[in-house]
């Protein structure tokens, strides 16, 4: 796929948007507006979009409590998405699921998921469901450096491996989980290292670099197409935020340093310079798009809070299906 | 109608719907027969030994539209899959606000009485009920296994199907052709006005042992088969209690919040029915002790023909209404 100057604006767009819906979830969580738990994606954007970028919209993703960026960059409405965050009968999951069961199956997004490493499982099985059908269709299977210390990891890497299912895992290797870093969580600091015992290639990605991100798992996509089997790709970066918040933003844990050394390497920041030392991008079109992010996050909002709360009366709705 | 195994039974009716519907698959560690002969190895899966992920593929794969029958083999295995069984598989269509449907068939042989001890003898479809989003079906009958696994096969939603290992091996009469049963449809095994038995799998057919044997004592046992555990026949329950007045539920699990304590609370809490009960209601179930191994202590811990019958004696002794004496 070439990125040409459309593809670019597109993926830089949607990289804001990522960042900008969060922030605006984190507000909205400070203000009362919506409920239960935020866990931002702030500062992981180049993963979320520079893998979705090459996808189409038959390829299937499962995704982890962080969510929603990758519902986004899979293509999932941030209207309906804001009205889940809100409760209301026009989220995608009529006010059912929320932030951390968010899921769009009209456009692949199978599933944000509140139990690290639940989601590994289920993306083989899209990817078991796309070998049986043979159209080529690829699952990508979203999950934090966190999962890698479950059981679920090992098992889906195993059947993935040995029955070649079309599956791409993406680690986001963010260096926390929660509030414990990676060191302390694994005996060798070789997430993509995994990959190899599961007889697949195992990827490191800069995963603030969008372009990187993209490059590899064009590759990867590819190779589970042709049927050659999984991969896995250990995409570094970094959370900007806390873990999670319910009522109020948790204080900081991690050295100043590395946060600040993060930051300088901005995802977003990088694909900007990118565009303008190619001359893709001027100062006037990134201001217009960043004013249209904000606008349609505030058409999103009012579509939100303009949906009613779901009545009580449907409970039990979809419970069972007929 | 054939006489055939329990097992043959269920053999088929995974032969049947993979014949009839082409996304029917199995995955599994092993398989009885040769089914991989018929429908190859695309749709016959063996699996390495990894319950977790197998239990999140059938679910992912259906949610995808492949109709999976995921054997967990014993249902002893599938306690490593929990995240996908309690976390997934009985949440994902309502939380994600029935975008999708699921149509898995969650397998596994279930009970105790063979040998096998602690945990290889385990009956946890009360903990699978308690859930809430997954239906369960518990044969007694190789004819209710056909029917109620095709069923099954063929519900939109996660089902797990619990066959009863003492079971396996006992034959029936199958109907020919395509034998569905519905599931959520309780069945009057045999018919009676004094004491209705609830049995659950194997007690089913002890409760109509005991039924035949109390007949010649001019108790008259009427003997109610569940068959679904979710959704649950509660009218032919209420129905047959408010006739016979007096209850006995049998199973083989312990009694602490297990299938039997609610179908004896959905006995008590109906008004008509409780007005109906002429004795307090009785549970007949296992000792609350893992199964042990020598055949003494497991005949100890698990449920007899005399405990069920000494229970029923109870029922008419302790009738705090409508006195019973022999017919
Ligand atoms: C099985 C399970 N254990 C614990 C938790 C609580 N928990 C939620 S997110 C999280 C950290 C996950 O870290 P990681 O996978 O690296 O993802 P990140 O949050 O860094 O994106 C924990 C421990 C959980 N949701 N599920
Ligand atoms: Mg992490």
């Amino acid at each position: 796929m070439t990125l040409d100057k459309p593809r670019l604006v597109q993926m830089l767009r949607t990289m804001i948007m990522i960042r900008e819906f969060d922030e605006r979830a984190i507000q909205l969580r400070l203000a009362g507006k919506i409920y239960g738990a935020v866990h931002p994606y702030v500062g992981q954007e180049a993963v979320a979009v520079g893998v979705c970028t090459p996808l189409a919209v038959t390829d299937r993703v499962t995704s982890n409590h962080r969510g929603h960026g990758h519902c986004i960059a899979k293509g999932a409405d941030i209207r309906r998405m804001m009205a889940e965050l809100f409760g209301r009968v026009d989220g995608y999951c009529k006010g059912k699921g929320g932030s951390m069961h968010i899921a769009d199956f009209a456009v692949g997004m199978l599933g944000a998921n509140g139990i690290v490493g639940g989601g590994l499982p289920i993306a083989c099985g899209a990817a078991l469901a796309a070998q049986l059908e043979g159209r080529g269709a690829v699952t990508v299977c979203f999950f934090g450096d966190g999962a890698v210390a479950e059981g679920e990891f090992h098992e889906s890497m195993n059947i993935a491996g040995l029955w070649k299912l079309p599956i791409v895992f993406v680690c986001e290797n963010n260096q926390y989980a929660a509030n414990n870093a990676i060191g302390a969580q694994h005996p060798r600091i070789d997430i993509a290292g995994h990959a190899a015992p599961y007889d697949m290639p195992g990827v490191v990605v800069d995963g603030n670099d969008v372009l990187a991100v993209h490059a590899a798992t064009e590759e990867a996509v590819a190779r589970a197409r042709r049927g050659a089997g999984p991969s896995l790709l250990e995409c570094q970066t970094y959370r900007w935020h806390f873990h999670a918040m319910r009522a109020a933003c948790p204080p900081e844990t991690r050295p100043a340093e590395e946060i600040a050394r993060w930051k300088a390497g901005d995802p977003i920041a990088r694909l900007e310079q990118e565009m303008v030392a190619r001359a893709l991008l001027s100062a006037d079109e990134l201001r217009a798009l960043r004013q249209r992010v904000t606008t349609d996050l505030d058409d999103a909002v009012a579509f939100a809070e303009a949906s009613p709360f779901p009545d009580p009366k449907d409970l039990m709705a979809d419970m069972f299906a007929e | 109608m054939r006489e055939i195994s329990f097992q043959t039974a269920l053999d088929e009716a995974v032969a049947e719907e993979m014949r009839r519907d082409p996304r029917v698959i199995t995955l599994g560690t092993d398989f009885t027969g040769n089914p991989v002969k018929e429908f190859g190895a695309s749709r016959v899966r063996f699996t390495p030994i990894s319950e977790a992920v197998l239990t999140g593929m059938g679910l992912g794969a259906a949610g995808c539209g492949v109709r999976p029958i995921v054997n967990w083999r014993m249902v002893t295995f599938s306690f490593v899959a929990m995240d996908q069984v309690v976390n997934q598989a009985s949440k994902i269509r309502y939380m994600f606000g029935g975008q999708a449907d699921f149509p898995v068939t969650y397998r596994c042989s279930t009970g105790g009485g063979i040998g096998l001890a602690a945990q290889h003898s385990q009956s946890p479809y009360s903990m699978w009920m308690h859930l809430a989003g997954l239906k369960i079906v518990l044969p007694s009958t190789p004819a209710d296994a056909k029917g109620l696994l095709k069923s099954a096969i063929r519900d939109n939603n996660p089902v797990v199907s619990f066959e009863c290992s003492r079971l396996a091996t006992l034959t029936g009469p199958v109907p020919d052709g395509d034998h569905l049963v519905p599931l959520g449809v309780a069945d009057v095994k045999r018919t009676g006005t004094d004491v209705t038995l609830v049995g659950l799998a194997y007690y089913v057919r002890e409760s109509l042992a005991v039924a035949d044997e109390l007949a010649r004592e001019g108790i008259s046992v009427e003997v109610v088969d569940p068959r679904t555990l979710v959704p649950m026949d509660v009218e032919t329950l209420r129905e047959s209690v408010q006739k016979t007045g007096r209850l006995v539920v049998v199973d083989e699990a312990p009694a602490t919040c297990s299938a039997a304590s609610e179908i004896a609370a959905l006995i008590v809490e109906d008004r008509d029915t409780f007005r109906a009960l002429k004795a307090p209601v009785r549970r007949v179930c296992a000792m609350p002790v893992p199964v042990p191994y020598s055949p003494p202590l497991e005949q100890a811990a698990l449920p007899s023909r005399l405990d069920i019958k000494a229970a029923v004696y109870d029922v008419l002794k302790e009738s705090v209404r409508g006195e019973w004496r022999p017919a």
